[in-house]
């Protein structure tokens, strides 16, 4: 088992080193943003699918990086060891803070919970225009300038340099999925009080789960402001924390590989169908309720599916 | 002295429509514990509809009318056929609705475009009334009449009624209900009927002084939460509360301190969960 994964990992990092010599460099922007969105997916998922914590406000955490970094880069100076760390610094900061909030309940409280936190933070950026530039967001942030021999201004460097940091991001999150706190926190979605009587501090575990999500969704998020050079208030609404609950799910909730490509798919629908029609929104909504009807162990859980059957 | 009346009289108003948008999604979670995420589809769906029956017919009672049937009707559809299949699982819930709520916002984007309407008033409250200095539209008055007369006949419902036992019943426990020959699953359509109906009265009610736009449906949507949020989710006394606290948060907040209009309505809700994380009068 151990050795098939390692297999299929080095397979997947393989190709995705690869691919820039055979896409065009549309199709690679594209898949950036498959990459920054798995990550985001994959912090979602150390909350949903490992802690058991369905969040309805996960876009905060990416949103108050981006705009961390967007700001800073724009107002004070484009330096990225200051820039970058500060980032992920306000995200674990507000994950902090919303989770003292949020993790006092359960259930359908934690979903309106996190939702209406998530909404605060919205309305600030809507609503402070002098910081935030109000609904006209932050335009024109500038891309890193690194030590490096390309310039991250280039479509290809700017690929391995997010490659880099998702394929950092997927080993530190697999890492904490299989030591012994991602197992506590698999026990914990499992049995609460099962584990308390196990003598587990069941609170503080979830706290710890609450801010990793939240600092590598703002590690999302610092990424995607160097993509699109842009901010906007809709990085931190309630549309796209939904959307990377749909990621997450239509993927396969409790692994890894699920959320970034339930990102991936998303990403490359939402592409291909604005490319013919005006109705993407409307199309997504029923991509919500047939994923839900149909496939609520996601695209993993229908494979397993497949294997099982086949298999005896 | 003329300020301080007028801008109560505002909260109140816009209160009491809060009140219709929040007494159905707290209903329809504390029988069924389904958070209803396309709550406030049904307010822009019953705007919409009531604006195209008025342009029809003229009249604002029809109006009212096709919009609550309409909107009870996409109700009782969302619970029959796609929530029923997930009882008491809250995240397949949360999708199927907010995939509604996506559906239903780029469905009237479509048909009714992306300019903000407001409903015609109804003749009779087209003037406004003068006491003293204070002049005040009649309408917000009927708003807060409507407000008043839904409360009482809710709790009547609740209280004194076959229906109202029942539903009491459910909301303590399901099973138990079903044990004594209760139908959940009829109650259970009744009072998501009931819900939608009402958030779609609030269409046609707030219509004329809030109007109908896209992207209101998530406006509706986040104010009914943070006033169930302060009231507390399942309890209709909380719904009335909160409605009025948080509609008079926000007048006074939008007239006193333009700048921080947000922040009056979040703030008090951030204390009150930290104090108390199931609001005033929940219910586990």
């Amino acid at each position: 088992m151990k050795t098939r994964v390692v297999l299929w990992t080095v397979a997947a990092l393989a190709i995705l080193l690869v691919l820039p010599a055979v896409l065009s460099s549309y199709q690679l922007s594209l898949l950036t943003k498959m990459l920054i969105f798995g990550i985001f997916a994959m912090s979602l998922d150390l909350l949903l699918g490992y802690a058991g914590l369905p969040s309805l406000g996960h876009a905060a955490y990416f949103g108050v990086a981006a705009y961390t970094v967007g700001l800073l880069a724009l107002r004070v100076a484009n330096n990225f060891w200051v820039d970058f760390p500060a980032g992920l610094l306000m995200a674990a900061c507000v994950s902090a803070l919303f989770g003292l909030f949020a993790l006092r309940t359960r259930g359908s409280y934690f979903l309106m919970i996190t939702l209406a936190l998530g909404q605060v933070l919205w309305g600030i950026a809507f609503g402070w225009r002098s910081l935030t530039g109000g609904d006209d967001g932050l335009p024109s942030v500038p891309r890193p300038q690194l030590p490096l021999p390309w310039a991250l201004t280039e479509g290809v460097p700017f690929y391995y340099f997010v490659l880099a940091f998702f394929a950092l991001a997927s080993g530190v999150l697999w890492v904490i999925v299989s030591s012994p706190f991602g197992r506590a926190l698999v026990g914990i979605r499992e049995s609460e009080r099962r584990m308390e009587v196990l003598g587990y501090d069941v609170w503080r575990y979830k706290y710890l789960a609450f801010i990793l999500a939240g600092l590598f969704a703002g590690l999302a998020g610092n990424l995607f402001v160097y993509f699109n050079g842009f901010v906007s208030p809709s990085y931190l609404n309630i549309v796209f924390s939904a959307s990377a609950l749909l990621m997450v799910i239509l993927g396969g909730a409790g692994t890894l590989v699920g959320p970034a490509l339930g990102a991936a798919v998303i990403v490359f629908l939402e592409n291909l169908i604005s490319a013919y029609m005006e109705r993407w929104v409307l199309v997504l909504g029923v991509i919500y309720v047939l994923v839900t009807l149909f496939a609520p162990g996601g695209l993993v859980g229908l494979v397993r599916q497949r294997l099982g059957s086949s298999g005896t | 002295m003329t300020f301080w009346v007028t801008q109560a009289l505002n909260g109140i108003s816009f209160g009491m429509l809060l009140f219709l948008l929040a007494a159905g999604l707290s209903l329809i979670y504390g029988l069924m514990r389904i958070l209803n995420l396309a709550h406030g589809s049904y307010y822009i769906l019953g705007g919409y509809v009531g604006l195209a029956a008025i342009r029809v017919t003229g009249s604002f009672v029809l109006a009212a009318l096709a919009a609550t049937v309409t909107v009870t009707l996409v109700g009782v559809v969302m619970e029959r056929f796609f929530l029923r299949r997930f009882p008491d699982q809250e995240l397949p819930q949360a999708l199927l609705t907010f995939g509604f709520l996506l559906i239903f916002a780029d469905l009237s984007l479509w048909l009714w475009g992306g300019t903000p309407q407001t409903l015609p008033k109804p003749e009779i409250f087209e003037r406004s009334i003068r006491i003293g200095t204070i002049v005040f539209p009649s309408y917000r008055l009927f708003v807060i009449g409507v407000g008043l007369v839904i409360g009482l006949g809710l709790w009547w419902l609740q209280e004194g009624t076959r229906l109202g036992a029942m539903i009491r019943a459910g909301v303590d426990d399901a099973e138990m209900a079903r044990g004594t020959g209760v139908n959940v699953g009829l109650l259970s359509t009744a009072v998501f009927a009931l819900g939608a109906c009402l958030a779609g009265l609030g269409g046609i009610i707030g219509g004329p002084f809030v109007g109908v736009y896209p992207g209101a449906d998530f406006e509706v949507l986040e104010m009914a939460l943070v006033v169930v949020i302060i009231g507390g989710l399942g309890s209709l006394k909380g719904a009335f509360v909160g409605g009025l606290v948080v509609g008079l948060l926000d007048n006074f907040g939008k007239a006193l301190f333009p700048e921080l209009a947000l922040f009056t309505v979040f703030a008090p809700m951030a204390i009150i969960l930290a104090i108390r994380p199931t609001g005033l009068f929940g219910v586990r």
